[in-house]
């Protein structure tokens, strides 16, 4: 493990500057439990200051430091994209490890389903998920729709390796020694996909915070918990650009552009990784 | 033949499932949910004041019947089948008496074209531009796009149209950031009309292109890089073929398959990245209508957008698989 992230480091700038910009984007979520003041409270500072040393980033026109009002956002957003990703991931492990390993009908019935929750535009659904849950719409119900939303891509991808590992002779062997099917893909085909898993939490967490920003911005989530799409639709609320308030849109703005950025080059480092042709080329081998 | 015609058989009956279950994941959203619409409704009107309770049973009875929650669960579900066949969501609340799909056919040409062309665009020049970079790996401008493609790909729809319109609306402001064409002309095929729509188009079209183009970029970039290795790309270079020749139609032509697919597998993503779009821009396609349907409390026309679009995307995505037999000629081995 260790020994893996030598080496990424060392061979790969994407991953160097991904690990930068994520460790930024965790260092600020770590700061909301330093924060001076609780995130939900208003009027707690003068409003509409520009950045200064004494705000560094200004404040809100509803007297929130933007900087503290940052932290908890961030945090926020960072744990229902870990939230998503963590439900979806056991969804898309057990679909495309069954699916890859079964074949047959139970292969075709789940690719079915699967590829319609790829080709279905799931924004429509979420909104009109919101539209008759309205205020019951809470953050971890929102995580527990987009996870089941949101799998399916993911679930293609580690199928096509189980479908590789099923001819494998060590599959065989615990056939034969009289592993039951769970325990096969648990003990035995979950180690080989676990790369793929760790690449796809980056994209799939990219996916929930890019569409729950958006629903925010919109005012279709709770609005009241502090969240960069949040901290976005309280802005416009106050129609902060008109008003030449730009750093409460900004500074939100930069700061999760960093996040989506950093965990991209992730994956793609990881990507390029797990493929031993590029991960050669890279190093200074083959062509 | 025959295996083009199960080819298309087996596209037809995967268009018939995620017809099947995106109309039935609307039909249980709605239905199970806490929250009843037509009392939704009744609240919202008696809220302005002191109503006969007769009225309200009547109006009770009337807004059943107009959302088609009449009946047992089952009379519903077939209610709503029939409604969705004949493509009938009742009158829209927030535009009375105006039908929903009357609200819907004006509003889909707008997003369908602003949808066609940028993706056409994109996929396009994403491609083109992948594959050049793939193939003329040394040179520094493909390069630097790969850099660039990196850093705008991974940023949402939202995020972008916000930042052009700041661009385009607060620094620089050349372009129209709000509408669908200028509002004193006479719709239709005239020069002013069409060069106006043309001219609101730009920014969200703009925004759609720049957040696709990134991932075609890239995606053609390494479908490229694998192939030049192949050993048929390797002949046909020391045989002395012209470069631009084993790039188009040796290394490009069978890149070009797995992009396809892609195509279909991404345009349910592209549209809602349309939806997001427009209501950023004011452009008056499904986007915009929705999200104000949402804010207008409109039941009939939330469900109907949501089941047009589920049905709209399905459908784009049947006429690019019919297409692909086109691109890739070996489905008859498949």
């Amino acid at each position: 493990m260790l020994a893996i992230l030598r080496d990424l480091i060392r061979y790969n700038l994407e991953f160097r500057i991904g690990l930068f910009l994520v460790s930024i984007v965790v260092v600020m979520a770590a700061l909301s439990v330093v924060s001076p003041y609780p995130a939900g409270d208003v009027y707690v500072v003068p409003p509409d200051l520009p950045p200064s040393t004494a705000h560094w980033l200004g404040t809100t026109s509803r007297g929130q430091d933007v900087f503290w009002q940052l932290t908890a956002a961030i945090r926020n957003t960072l744990f229902f994209g870990i939230m998503v990703a963590a439900l979806s991931r056991v969804i898309a492990l057990v679909v495309g490890l069954l699916a890859g390993y079964s074949g047959g009908w139970i292969d075709r019935v789940l690719m079915s389903i699967n590829d319609t929750f790829i080709i279905i535009p799931l924004f429509p659904i979420l909104i009109l998920f919101y539209f008759v849950l309205r205020d019951s719409m809470s953050t971890p119900l929102l995580a527990t729709i987009m996870a089941c939303l949101g799998w399916a891509y993911d679930a293609r991808l580690i199928r096509s390796v189980a479908l590789s590992l099923k001819t494998r002779e060590f599959t065989q062997t615990s056939i034969f020694s009289g592993m039951k099917t769970h325990e096969i893909l648990a003990r035995e085909h979950l180690p080989y996909v676990l790369p793929i898993v760790f690449s796809t939490t980056m994209n799939n967490m990219n996916w929930s915070i890019g569409i729950e920003v958006t629903l925010a911005v919109l005012g279709f989530t709770d609005i009241n918990t502090p969240t960069i799409g949040g901290m976005i639709y309280w802005a416009n609320q106050h129609t902060a650009l008109v008003a030449g308030i730009w750093w409460w849109i900004a500074f939100p703005i930069g700061l999760v552009v960093m996040t989506f950025v950093g965990l991209f080059l992730l994956a793609v480092s990881m990507n390029e990784y797990i493929d031993p042709r590029s991960r050669l080329a890279r190093m200074g081998g083959g062509r | 033949m025959n295996a083009y015609l199960a080819y298309f058989a087996k596209r037809l009956v995967q268009f018939v499932v995620v017809v099947f279950i995106g109309v039935n994941l609307a039909f249980v959203i709605t239905h199970a949910s806490p929250i009843d619409p037509v009392e939704q409704s009744i609240a919202a009107v008696t809220s302005f004041g002191s109503t006969a309770p007769e009225a309200i049973a009547a109006m009770r009875s009337s807004l059943q019947e107009l959302y088609g929650l009449k009946g047992t669960v089952a009379e519903q579900y077939v209610t709503f089948w029939s409604r969705v066949l004949r493509g009938d969501f009742g009158p829209s609340l927030s535009a009375f008496p105006t039908p929903v799909s009357s609200l819907i056919g004006r509003a889909l040409p707008w997003t369908a074209g602003l949808l066609i062309v940028s993706t056409l665009i994109t996929w396009v020049l994403g491609n083109l531009l992948g594959g050049l970079a793939g193939y003329y790996q040394r040179n520094r401008t493909l390069k630097l796009m790969g850099v660039v493609a990196m850093g705008v790909h991974p940023i949402p729809y939202y995020i972008v149209a916000l930042m052009l319109l700041i661009i385009f609306g607060f620094l620089w402001p050349v372009l129209p950031i709000t509408g669908g064409s200028a509002m004193n002309l006479q719709q239709g095929w005239n020069w002013p009309f069409v060069s106006s729509v043309a001219r609101h188009s730009i920014l969200p079209a703009l925004s759609l292109i720049l957040i696709g183009l990134g991932s075609w970029f890239l995606g053609m970039r390494s479908l490229v890089s694998n192939i030049v290795t192949e050993d048929y790309v390797v002949y046909a270079e020391t045989a002395g073929l012209d470069s631009r020749r084993v790039l188009g139609s040796y290394v490009m032509r069978n890149a070009l398959a797995p992009q396809v697919t892609g195509l279909a597998m991404s345009l349910g993503g592209i549209f809602n990245g349309a939806v997001i779009t427009e209501k950023v821009f004011g452009y008056p396609g499904v986007g915009t209508l929705l999200v104000d349907a949402v804010y207008a409390g409109d039941y009939g026309l939330v469900l109907g957008v949501t089941t047009v679009s589920i049905i709209a995307v399905s459908v784009g995505v049947l006429v690019i698989d019919l297409l692909y037999p086109l691109i890739d000629p070996r489905v008859e081995l498949r």
